[in-house]
């Protein structure tokens, strides 16, 4: 055996304090290995190319390199190694970087002495190294998308126009998710409907994509490369034949409030969901449809020219193979009725932001719409940064749209008093300052201070406002004739659903956690799945949009070679230690562990392309049976002995 | 007319003996004002409650200087509502605890010139011993 341990000085972030004379000088006095050398990068081309003939040169068949962490550069070096022509496993870091430079700058002796030690572990380690190789699997070009809001149809359009064959799944009748129902975006102003509805039709137009709206992901298994999927799709009782001549709509005798619309006008039980839906057909309510509860009505597929109406239709299950997955699940808006003190749900003029979103569509269309009054009071941080809900995050997007709002109202009537009462205004984003300077100029007056009471007047109904202007310093009491709420976001049911089908992770807010806040914001710990827009952490559309081809282009990385390699860092059952007590089945948060019959005895036998070794199995096995790759119990054995000193056996 | 205040390290001082007293981290407020825009005595304050809170987050001592502490009433509206969990009103009873703690009216009875000592009334002194020297 023929160790070649090779110590980085990087660049004087290692040097300046591990003393390399002497950790070479040690090194070399280690058994089995052959040759040492330092350089001032090893992650250069030299110093690669050093390791690289080395191995040609010397037969070395194991390499330690001490630098910095494996994270890192360990990537790096095991490309090295397996271009060398080894396996790139028979390869250790020892991290003397972040380890023992940098925390120990002050102590350069004992920073040497633990550099040591971890150059000592490491070779102990390396020399148990096994060969593994990576096995590479086929992979297709099919693409599950969970959710259709802006998120998933972005995802859904790059991957289709990428020539991926993409399944866009939505829960609701319609695509379109939250920002169909916006008046404009901040701090553009761009009208949302004008924005969205191309791409929104531009999705069926896609030959690569199919579209199952009013449907739900019931069960996903399998892995990357190898998902099954089954998919609900609820009945419509509308057929494909409908061309949306709104007959039916007329003679149906059931009225509801619109939910879209925020409850500004009603809808019928046969109601189209919004003028630019996608797709564009008529459906039925089927929780209020007379018909359907006691078949006494049947008005709509009486009056029906087109024979559209199908009162016969079942819930469908589809099954689907796909190689990847989406999940764009989004958000709902915070319940306001949970923050009482509001009175949300029993003052009538306290009302949601997404509401007055709707007034303003309304009021610019000159549909119904509600009395906005002449003063009116934004209260923001409504279910956000409120650890009396339970909600400590920021939603991000509170303080946009209500710089957005109240300049629309000021704009339109100069003489109103509009009124912001924040915590704290964040504009972080491109152009969001600027948009808040425009809404000062306007006149809209922010006052910093959370409110503390809304309190209405039992005859007037008008709201009075208690807040403490916290730069004043003085209390303010006044009276307004429309409270908006700035409601924060929560995760989303869809989110809720997916995380459970999906075992998905979740970060202290509830949404779905991603697999490294920096490098990868929208791979999860599950291989081959994604995370884009609101279901990942509140965020506002141009960052959903980012996010959303983001995960796209993650998706097409794995898809496009045909294959992916398959990491070999696996769990291993020794068929003779194992009782088959099924412990390890139960542990595995990936579902890739079963047991098996094998001559008449019970065994678990690891998936190796599901294990994402995590080591759940081998830390819970009661008989020592199961044991992981590159973390074999010899091999932490050896380990924890040269961190002791111990003498080689 | 605006006072100059110093901010030092020594204010730290002030800020961690109120920390320890309360069993809050002072420094969490992120002076929103909901527990004055709430409270229901703050009319009659010189001071809001979010006010000494932010004296306090910076160790400023005059917060002792103001009335408020002493009208809080401690009915805890502030302390359910604080979004930020913090019990303001157990914050107040720190800062009053300081003062009390200080034993103004200590009397040392050595200071006590002899001849003044002489013609103070016995039954004055006696009482007065019993309650300031401990």
């Amino acid at each position: 055996m023929k160790v070649g341990v090779y110590v980085c000085h990087c660049g004087g972030n290692i040097s300046e304090v591990v003393d390399i004379k002497r950790l070479t000088s040690f090194a070399e006095k280690q058994s089995d290995v052959a040759i040492v050398r330092d350089n001032a990068h090893m992650c250069s081309d030299v110093g690669r190319n050093l390791v690289l003939e080395d191995i040609k040169k010397h037969n070395l068949d194991r390499i330690v390199i001490a630098a910095c962490s494996p994270q890192f550069h360990g990537k790096t070096f095991m490309d090295i190694v397996e271009k060398a022509g080894l396996s790139p496993y028979v390869f250790e870091m020892a991290n003397i970087r972040e380890q023992c430079s940098w925390p120990h700058f002050d102590e350069p002796d004992l920073a040497t002495k633990k550099a040591k030690d971890l150059v000592s572990v490491s070779i102990a380690k390396v020399k148990l190294d096994e060969s593994l190789e990576r096995k590479t699997m086929p992979i297709g070009k099919k693409v599950l998308i969970i959710g259709a809001g802006i998120a998933g149809i972005q995802a859904a359009l790059d991957l289709g126009d990428a020539g991926f064959e993409v399944y866009l799944v939505e829960k609701e009748p319609t695509i379109g998710g939250k920002m169909a129902k916006l008046a404009r975006t901040f701090p553009t102003e761009d009208c949302a409907a004008c924005i969205l509805s191309p791409k929104m039709a531009d999705v069926p137009s896609n030959p690569n994509i199919t579209l199952y709206t009013n449907s739900e992901v019931e069960k996903v298994s399998g892995f990357l490369g190898n998902f099954e999927v089954t998919i609900n799709k609820k009945p419509t009782y509308v057929n494909d034949n409908c061309v949306a001549c709104a007959m039916c709509e007329e003679k149906c005798p059931v009225k509801v409030p619109n939910k879209f619309e925020e409850g500004l006008t009603n809808r019928k039980a046969i109601y189209m969901p919004f003028e630019f839906a996608v797709p564009y057909r008529y459906l039925i309510d089927e929780s209020i449809c007379i018909y359907l509860e006691n078949g006494k009505c049947g008005n709509c597929q009486k009056v029906c020219p087109h024979d559209a109406i199908d009162f016969e239709q079942k819930l469908e299950k589809i099954e689907l193979k796909v190689d990847t997955i989406i999940v764009a699940t989004g958000y709902d808006i915070f319940d306001a009725k949970e923050k009482k003190v509001y009175g949300f749900g029993t003052n009538k003029n306290v009302i949601t932001s997404l509401e007055m979103e709707r007034m303003i569509v309304h009021e610019a269309e000159g549909r119904p719409t509600r009395e906005v009054g002449k003063r009116i009071a934004f209260i923001q941080c409504v279910g956000s940064r409120d650890e009396q809900i339970g909600n400590e995050y920021c939603s991000r997007i509170c303080c946009m749209y209500a710089t957005k709002l109240s300049q629309l109202l000021k704009r339109a009537d100069p003489k109103k008093d509009v009124y912001v009462f924040y915590t704290d205004l964040r504009a972080f984003g491109k152009g969001f300052e600027e948009y808040y300077k425009r809404a000062q100029r306007t006149g809209v007056k922010f006052v910093r201070g959370r409110v503390a009471e809304v309190n209405e007047d039992s005859k007037t109904k008008k709201v009075t406002l208690k807040v403490e202007d916290t730069l004043a310093r003085q209390i303010i009491e006044s009276e307004f004739d429309l409270v908006v709420l700035s409601v924060g976001m929560v995760p989303g049911t869809g989110t809720n659903q997916a995380a459970d089908v999906l075992r998905m992770t979740r970060s202290p807010g509830g949404f779905l956690q991603e697999a490294h806040p920096k490098f990868k914001p929208v791979d999860t710990l599950t291989d081959g799945v994604f995370i884009c827009g609101c279901a990942q952490g509140p965020k506002d559309i141009p960052d959903t949009v980012a996010q959303a081809s983001a995960a796209a282009a993650r998706a097409i990385r794995l898809m496009n070679r045909g294959v992916y390699a398959v990491e070999p860092i696996t769990a291993v059952v020794d068929e003779d230690l194992c009782s088959g007590c099924a412990t390890c089945v139960g542990v595995c948060p990936y579902d890739a562990i079963k047991t098996e019959l094998k001559d008449d005895k019970r065994i678990a036998k690891v998936n190796e392309i599901l294990c994402q070794g995590c080591g759940s199995c081998s830390a819970a096995c009661p008989s020592g049976a199961s044991q992981q790759h590159w973390f074999m119990d010899n091999q932490l054995r050896a380990m924890v002995g040269a961190a002791l000193g111990e003498e080689e056996k | 007319m605006i006072k100059k205040v110093e901010i030092t390290s020594e204010n730290d001082k002030f800020l961690n003996k109120v920390n320890e007293l309360s069993g809050e981290v002072v420094t969490l407020c992120d002076q929103c004002g909901t527990c004055s825009g709430g409270c229901p005595l703050v009319t009659e304050m010189d001071i809001t409650p979010s006010q000494w809170m932010r004296l306090v987050q910076l160790g400023l001592k005059e917060v002792l200087d103001f009335k408020a502490i002493w009208l809080c009433a401690s009915c805890f509206t502030c302390t359910v509502r604080c979004p930020r969990k913090i019990d303001v009103s157990k914050v107040a009873e720190a800062l009053r605890q300081i003062i009390l703690r200080k034993a103004i009216d200590y009397i040392d009875l050595k200071a006590i010139p002899k001849d003044e000592l002489a013609c103070l009334p016995q039954i004055a002194l006696v009482s007065a011993c019993r309650k300031f020297t401990g």
